[in-house]
């Protein structure tokens, strides 16, 4: 398996080809591949090897010692040949010593053993150490509920302290940048947190000043952790030494729902965990996908999900601005609708809308006229990092393609047909008009303007509250050519509807029902006409996504 | 504190030198370097620490760690005459804290030393705890500059503050 994202190591991954060794992990002969280091080996036969430094996509450093294992190797006879026992396996001889898991790699014939009285010894000794100095923050620490040092104290630690001297202190609340607090009593020196800036984010910017018993981890003075990959920091400090400015002191992270999705800031796709709480998404962290993000995410990503729940979500349908119903308005639009004519008519789309949504529009489009109705999306682009981050920030650019809803080109007509009146009714889904270089004016000039989103256009006779990435189900298209899955974190707030049922009562409304009641039916329906979907089901594409081949979309 | 150092086209050229010493890897030159500027310039100020950094390719960070952890190196300005007095377990026991206290009293300098030099108020004198100098048999043990003094009691303590100042 290959990694999309560039990782500076994947010591949990074998590249092919890999020749296997047998190991014996606590009395069992295993294969795993060679090279491969201790702890990674052991996890593949469920073994947990607790670990603090270690991080399977990072340089190994050795440093906190909390994966001493017992290890052996062959005893060999005068001809450098293995003993073997009367099973047929070899003898081991092993060390008296512990190692450390994580830095030392199988090789034929070892013996590795994981839960031995020594081996839970050793943890037991790392652990009180690592709690000598340890503030008692627990209460009110961010990370308490996923912090390692408290798993881990549960399982290797000891209820009572022996330590009656006076703790060491050290800097607490440090800004050390734009979204990240650091608190110096908490780390553990792992120091996860500096090779991640230096190996992953290309930013070298952390480091242990005062090394001793005040080691201090540290911003050189006068530069920032401010990179755009700076929060993944936090998921990976395994204490609550770094946290986000952005989720502190605001959520117990046990009260959190998790809800596998992706980040819809890019065409990347990042998978993340949605973590919400009633009707609220509190924060994005990344899923593992190696396919796509590996174990990160981007922080402008990240945050992005903020927009859900500023104040000025358009909640209930509205005819000229004033608060109406969804039958009211639907029936209305249909009516008015049927006055046009196919050239009069044209859709503004989002290549941030799902597959689903896409192919009901594009159907709708049908009814109002096919071809002859104008339709296009609006770009998007950035800046490529050559980390994560597309030069492409719709989500679903390659979706909105293939189901004939971007139309290079076509933007420009719509404009120039909205300013000289030859469009006298607009719909717009999910866009801002503004962005799409429509001026209120001309706007105002138009006929009929439908605008169905999460935010009020002021000039359109109708608004449609919809529903964000988080409040939704559906499947986009990243840039790489890979069918992901949203899924629905939160409720949509008040009347605010999924995308798709709007889309579909308004063709139903137009005098077309279709028969699709739940957003699989829309993929089932899409899938029997889209050949990239071909034998494909909203549960065939699962939390990691499958790749299509897309030789037609693929620009 | 934060002075511009001005840097000597003789003294880049020694440092160039110096890195050519490591052709493997010129991060191993961080600490020569570091003491070539502490010797040229008194103490290792950021402008030194970005200066190294620069010309060894690395993160002015990666030398900041260096300069904050070993204690020959100073991030300001020390005295003239500087006293380091050994605190390891033979001086301990020989005297060496009260022999520091008496240099303090005598040289009139405030702060305790116990991490970086404290220095006098007029920057004559410094005074630091150092450990071990390997002279374990002779304590207490002082060093005033760069030279070495043994079984420094008080009174020979005071016989040499005379000497130096
Ligand atoms: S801040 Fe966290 S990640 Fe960084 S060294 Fe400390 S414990 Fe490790
Ligand atoms: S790289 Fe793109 S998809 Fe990934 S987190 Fe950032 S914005 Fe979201
Ligand atoms: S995980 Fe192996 S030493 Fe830290
Ligand atoms: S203990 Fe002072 S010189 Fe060794």
């Amino acid at each position: 398996m290959s990694c999309a994202c560039k990782n500076p190591f994947n010591h949990d991954i074998a590249t092919e080809n890999t020749p296997m060794v047998n190991v014996q992990i606590d009395g069992e002969w295993v294969q795993v591949p060679k090279g491969m280091n201790i702890v990674a080996a052991a996890e593949r036969f469920s073994k947990f090897i607790p670990h603090y430094c270690y991080h399977p996509k990072l340089s190994v450093v050795g440093n906190c010692r909390m994966c001493l294992i017992e290890m052996g190797t062959p005893k060999m006879d005068a001809n450098r040949q293995p003993i073997l026992a009367a099973d047929g396996k070899p003898e081991i001889a092993w060390m008296p010593r512990p190692q450390i898991g994580c830095a030392t790699q199988v090789s034929e014939g070892m013996g590795i053993r994981t839960e031995s009285p020594l081996v839970q010894e050793c943890r037991k000794g790392v652990m009180e150490f690592l709690l000598i100095n340890h503030p008692l923050d627990c209460p009110i620490c961010d990370q308490a509920g996923e912090c390692k040092l408290q798993e881990y104290s549960f399982e290797h630690g000891q209820s009572n302290s022996r330590f009656i001297e006076e703790k060491v202190t050290k800097p607490k609340n440090v800004d050390i940048g734009e979204r990240i607090v650091l608190d110096d009593e908490r780390c553990i020196m792992c120091s996860r947190c500096i090779r991640f800036s230096k190996e992953f984010a290309n930013d070298d910017v952390l480091g242990f000043t005062q090394r001793g018993s005040h080691t201090t981890l540290a911003v050189y003075p006068g530069k920032r952790l401010d990179n755009n990959y700076s929060l993944n920091t936090v998921d990976i400090c395994p204490v609550g030494a770094l946290t986000s400015k952005d989720f502190r002191f605001k959520m117990r992270v046990w009260f959190l729902k998790e809800t596998k999705s992706i980040c819809t800031g890019c065409a990347t796709g990042c998978n993340v965990l949605v973590g919400s709480r009633e009707n609220e998404v509190h924060r994005l962290t990344p899923r593992e996908n190696e396919e796509v993000n590996s174990l990160w995410m981007c922080d402008q990503g990240r945050l992005g999900f903020h927009e859900i729940h500023e104040d000025n979500r358009l909640t209930t349908p509205l005819i000229n601005g004033i608060k109406s119903d969804w039958s009211s308005a639907l029936t209305q639009i249909a009516q008015q609708l049927h006055g046009f004519k196919p050239e009069q008519i044209a859709i503004i789309a989002s290549a941030r809308m799902t597959n689903e949504e896409l192919f009901l529009l594009s159907g709708l489009r049908k009814a109002l006229g096919g071809e002859a109705v104008l339709c296009d999306v609006i770009e998007r682009l950035g800046q490529a990092d050559g980390i994560l981050r597309s030069a492409d920030l719709n989500p679903n650019s390659n979706g909105a393609k293939l189901l004939g809803i971007a139309n290079p080109g076509k933007l420009n007509e719509i404009r120039s047909g909205v300013s000289n009146g030859s469009i006298q009714a607009l719909l717009i889904f999910n866009e801002n008009a503004n962005e799409a270089g429509l001026s209120i004016e001309s706007l105002k000039k138009t006929a009929l303007v439908i605008n169905v989103g999460m935010r009020l256009n002021g000039a359109a006779h109708f608004n449609l509250p919809s529903s964000s990435f988080a409040e939704k189900r559906g499947t986009m298209i990243n840039g790489k050519g890979r069918l992901q899955r949203l899924n629905r974190a939160i409720a949509a707030p008040d009347q605010a509807r999924d995308d798709w049922e709007i889309i579909r009562d308004l063709k139903a409304a137009m005098g077309g029902g279709n028969g699709i009641h739940t957003v699989e039916e829309a993929f089932k329906a899409m899938a029997a006409v889209i050949p990239a979907f071909k034998d494909l089901t909203m549960s065939k594409v699962g939390d990691l996504g499958v790749e299509l081949t897309l030789s037609s979309v693929q620009s | 504190m934060s002075c511009e150092f001005k840097i000597s086209q003789e003294f880049e050229k020694k440092v160039d030198e110096t890195i050519t010493h490591y052709p493997v890897s010129k991060r191993s030159a961080s600490l020569p370097l570091l003491h070539l500027w502490q010797e040229e310039f008194g103490y290792v100020s950021n402008q030194g620490v970005e200066w190294i950094a620069a010309k060894l390719d690395l993160q002015p960070i990666n030398v900041f760690e260096l300069v904050t952890f070993y204690p020959m190196f100073r991030d300001k300005l020390a005295g003239k005459i500087q006293f380091r007095v050994c605190r390891t377990l033979s001086c301990a026991l020989a005297g060496g804290y009260e022999l520091f206290d008496h240099l303090k009293k005598s040289c009139q300098i405030e702060g305790d030393g116990h991490h970086g030099p404290a220095v006098s108020a007029d920057g004559k004198y410094s005074i630091e705890f150092v450990e071990c100098l390997a002279s374990c048999g002779t304590g207490p043990v002082l060093m005033i500059n760069d030279d070495f003094h043994e079984n420094v009691s008080n009174d020979k303590a005071n016989e040499l503050v005379k000497k130096y100042g």
